[in-house]
């Protein structure tokens, strides 16, 4: 690794800064989905780049699950969101508002 | 952020050139990628943005010399996740921009600014503090040393160290299938079904938006299409610059 | 690690299924139900669906106990990690599989009871439940970072699920959606969390970083503490612990109340039992940084679910509410780091899953056939409609504030004593204050419920038209509530405009909704479509809910699944209050062994 660690570790949080910050500003449910997905990827590119670094295959590995979780996730999340969805044109949280107090 | 960035500027003396060059670029693809996702105000375009900061961050494996996680990246998510959130976006017919400058909350928005702002920088300053002291090199080895290279080294710590969780992920699959088949097949009642679960663009007010003024731009079927069927990540970062705009097209024509 | 990851030959480590036995069993009987369901040409019924869910889980149940009796029988040196480490078995974890599985057989009888009273044949509600506890042991047994984050998918995606169950019905589809927004969120937050801590740590195994931290001093620690902060925040997500708890009242509130007692049993049970785990056990040695952020969240989320209870008007957000509340109490436990302490909130959350699911089944019975009368105003004299269905809820209301000869009694005792014991006694002292508010708002539903005085307003000339009782009497009963929520006395009016029309029963505070679900169900019976179909469905909702509506002193039909589930609940819940020997017992052994 000929870039140094902080580099990679300094990207990943900002990805990850970012994510959070789409999802907490963002109103629309895909969008807040997708930035759930740069958060996730923030992640990966923390662990491949520990794992790079500390000389272990174990960084891979996480990623490789994290793969699979997302996958699974998405799949579970938009089927939701279509079902939802299906008979309201908007995907916006804004409109969903039956409950307070 | 360019304050850490500055703060380990010394740390780059040991970079070789061309590698920083790319993990340069790489940074530069992810950001404008997230960017464009939190935004861009149509779907279709977040969903773009998406696809590059994912092609950027397949670069980065690449940069990590993780070739085949590099691969899987772009197969996964470009090719599956993505084209599952286009699909979606489609099938919906989310015609309509977001109105970005109408704050649910007030005040919410800064807030959030301001926690996100809070928690990087307190990650990146006790981060920074760390100088990583990284202990415990495991015995495992990393890819480059080992027979088989990358891609065996992985099979080898899926299947041995991490066999319980892959066997976990049987699991997983299994609870994503039923929670499509429960969420797709319907009711599954026996009695007082209420079908209320008419198509969106039945409703009239909603066929007098799409063919109103403002959303005549809105809908790049277009470039969804060229996303689907797209093979390589990079003609995707391409298309998006491109992207085709279909003027007049309405909700109808996406749900048909 | 594995010595073989360094040679050609790949040599698989020994793969003890006994360890995940239970795991697989629930697993394999959601296999089981969809093979059946698939093969045989028409769908399974409900009751024998709940009959396999109820057998697998008891069988789970049977080897938990029968894996708790062979792990402690030698003073807790059987314990043993199996598949490479990645996962642990020891009292711990098998006493969280005998939470789990009895807790599945609760869910798997009110389950059925409400799947019957929506006349739907969805054999598919089991099934999510069964893979989901699978999900939640295997967050209990993990002795990794990764098999964590994955047992917690597994139980979070099959819960999102379910609280989509009812989803064409718009409050479970806005529940869904919060919960999955916000689990999505605390799970990426979650696996931040394992990322910096393997990159301080090198290791994503509890036993490796427990080892490393113990052989170790970190100079510069600032990684493992923001990996320890994003854990502890993601986890906190999980088990509704404020300020992450705000999606619990929604979620809880808008999910089939079946959906929504098995959730808050088990989701909290995961959550705790993954918290004792990593930061008990693994980040044991850094519990001096992290013990005060866990007394601060432990104090919010006392006080948050404590007050916010009170001003509820709808008991199933009250429930939500004095879940918090609940979970505050076991943040003790878990900040006290101590033997007592595991122990205790490994007791409180055997007793409050039952305790909590014994109250959500009394509250899908009460909800009606629509699963939406859950204003306070509907408990209002069920002891004249349905003896069975106020004792019972006044059985487990009680036991939850903690009221003595009741399993919650002994709950809150051990967490004080264990609080108190790690020389925290502030915490101690706040818990009792919001222990005394959270025994108030119980007892207010306990005193309505048993109230007979006539219900005051305009309820007793509307119970010629049932529909309307509903609607009335709670704009009866809280006179400031309808000009509170959306709109001033004309909203009332368009709420009893509304209330005839069967489409969308009105439940309070949600008259604008209402009227907007009304007029869309009206335009869409002007389109045409189909609507000589819709007229008769209407008029045959209509009629149905005037029977399941009538509040004036019809008694209230219990489906036996679920009068099963309530009377479990209830004998446990007397049973060892009265006796809770045998049940501290186990959780003290149980603690011995985390390792």
């Amino acid at each position: 690794m000929t870039v140094s660690l902080q580099w990679y570790i300094g990207l990943s949080v900002v990805l990850f800064g970012m994510g959070a910050l789409g999802l907490l500003i963002r109103r629309n449910v895909l969008v807040m989905y997708m930035c759930i997905e740069l958060m996730l990827n923030a992640a990966n590119i923390a662990f491949v780049a520990f794992a790079e670094k500390l000389n272990d295959i174990g960084g891979q590995a996480a990623v490789f699950f994290v793969l699979v979780v997302a996958a699974a996730e998405v799949v579970v999340g938009l089927g939701i969101v279509v079902a939802i969805f299906r008979r309201r044109p908007d995907t916006t949280v804004d409109d969903l508002h039956m409950m307070k107090g | 952020m360019t304050g850490f960035l500055a703060i380990h500027a010394s740390a780059m003396v040991a970079t070789t050139l061309p590698d920083a060059i790319v993990f340069a670029v790489a940074a530069l693809i992810i950001l404008a990628g997230a960017v464009g996702v939190i935004v861009e105000r149509n779907p279709v375009h977040s969903a773009l943005g998406l696809v590059i900061a994912l092609f950027g961050v397949a670069l980065i494996f690449l940069l990590l010399k993780d070739d085949f996680l590099a691969a899987v990246q772009i197969i996964v998510y470009a090719g599956a996740i993505v084209v599952l959130f286009l699909f979606v976006i489609m099938f919906l017919g989310v015609d309509k921009r977001e109105v970005i400058a109408r704050e649910s909350l007030r005040g919410q928005r800064p807030l959030a600014l301001a926690l996100v702002l809070l928690a990087a920088v307190g990650i990146l300053l006790l981060g920074a503090g760390a100088h990583y002291a990284l202990g415990a090199s495991a015995a495992t080895g990393t890819a480059t040393n080992q027979p088989g290279g990358e891609v065996a080294a992985l099979g080898r710590s899926i299947f041995t160290t991490y066999l319980l969780p892959f066997e976990a992920t049987a699991a997983l699959f299994i609870i994503a299938i039923l929670g499509a088949v429960v969420l797709t097949k319907g009711r599954g009642t026996l009695s007082q079904e209420r079908r209320e679960d008419s198509p969106a663009g039945d409703e009239p007010d909603d066929v007098s938006m799409s063919d109103g003024p403002g959303s005549s731009e809105d809908l790049d079927v277009g470039a969804g299409e060229q996303v689907e069927g797209s093979g390589s990540a990079g003609e995707v970062a391409s298309v998006s610059t491109s992207v085709v705009r279909v003027p007049g097209a309405t909700s109808q024509e996406v749900e048909e | 690690m594995m010595a073989g990851t360094l040679l050609a030959t790949l040599t698989i480590p020994h793969l003890d299924y006994t360890a995940v036995l239970p795991e697989i069993i629930l697993v394999g009987g959601a296999l089981f139900i969809m093979l059946v369901t698939s093969l045989s040409r028409k769908s399974m019924g409900t009751v024998s669906s709940m009959g396999w869910t109820v057998v697998a889980a008891c069988v789970a149940l049977g080897f938990s106990i029968y894996q708790w009796v062979g792990v402690t029988a030698h003073g807790g040196h059987s314990a043993y990690v199996a598949f490479g480490g990645s996962i642990a078995v020891d009292g711990f974890s098998s006493m969280v599989a005998v939470i789990v599985s009895s807790s599945v057989v609760v869910a798997a009888l009110m389950e059925e009871g409400w799947l019957r009273r929506q006349g739907r044949v969805s054999p598919e509600m089991h099934m999510l439940t069964l893979v989901s506890a699978a999900g939640a042991m295997l967050m209990a047994a993990a002795n990794d970072l990764i098999v964590v984050f994955l047992g917690l998918e597994i139980m979070s995606i099959g819960l999102y699920v379910l609280a989509a169950y009812d989803y064409r019905r718009k409050e479970s589809g806005e529940a869904a959606l919060k919960y999955l927004i916000l689990g999505g969120f605390s799970s990426a937050i979650f696996l931040y969390g394992i990322a910096l801590t393997y990159g301080a740590t090198g290791t994503t195994n509890l036993a490796g970083i427990a080892s490393y931290l113990s052989r170790n001093i970190l100079l510069h620690d600032g990684l493992l503490l923001a990996g320890m902060a994003l854990l502890l925040v993601g986890l906190c997500f999980k088990v509704a612990a404020a300020p992450f708890h705000l999606w619990a009242p929604d979620v809880y509130q808008g999910s089939p109340s079946p959906a929504t007692g098995y959730m808050a049993a088990v989701a909290k049970i995961g959550g705790f039992a993954a918290l004792l785990r990593i930061f008990v056990s693994a980040l044991g040695s850094y519990r001096a940084d992290w013990q005060p952020a866990i007394w601060v969240i432990a104090a919010v989320t006392l006080v948050v679910g404590a007050v916010m209870a009170l001003v509820q008007t709808d008991v199933k957000r009250m429930l939500a509410y004095s879940s918090i509340n609940h979970a505050g109490f076991i943040l003790l436990g878990v900040a006290a780091a101590s033997t007592a302490g595991v122990s205790a909130s490994l007791y409180y959350l055997f007793v409050y899953s039952f305790m909590v699911m014994g109250s959500f089944a009394v509250v899908s019975v009460v909800g009606g056939s629509s699963d939406d009368a859950h204003s306070l105003a509907s408990y209002r004299g069920l002891h004249r409609r349905s003896p069975w269905l106020a004792w019972t809820l006044t059985l487990m209301l009680i036991a939850q504030a903690g009221i003595p000869f009741t399993t919650g009694f002994m709950a809150k005792l051990e967490v004080l004593t264990a609080s108190i014991g790690a020389h925290v006694t502030w915490l101690a002292v706040v818990a009792m204050v919001t222990a005394a508010v959270a025994a108030f708002f119980y007892l207010r539903v306990v005193l309505l419920m048993f109230s007979t005085a006539p219900a005051s307003g305009g309820v007793a000339p509307m119970e010629a038209i049932p529909a309307v009782v509903g609607a009335m009497s709670s704009a009866g009963t809280f006179p400031g509530k309808a000009s509170y929520e959306d709109g001033g006395p004309s909203e009332v009016g368009e709420y009893l405009r509304v209330a005839d029309t069967p489409a969308d029963y009105p439940v309070e505070g949600v008259a604008y909704d209402i009227g907007a679900g009304y007029r869309y169900d009206q335009r869409k019976g002007a389109e045409g479509e189909d609507g000589g179909d819709g007229g008769e469905e209407l008029v045959l909702h209509g009629g149905e809910m005037d029977g399941d509506r009538d509040s004036g002193g019809e008694a209230i039909y219990i489906a036996p699944s679920v009068g099963v589930a309530m009377a479990i609940c209830a004998c446990f819940t007397v049973f060892f209050g009265i006796i809770p020997g045998p049940l501290t017992t186990m959780a003290h052994a149980a603690t011995m062994l985390i390792r």
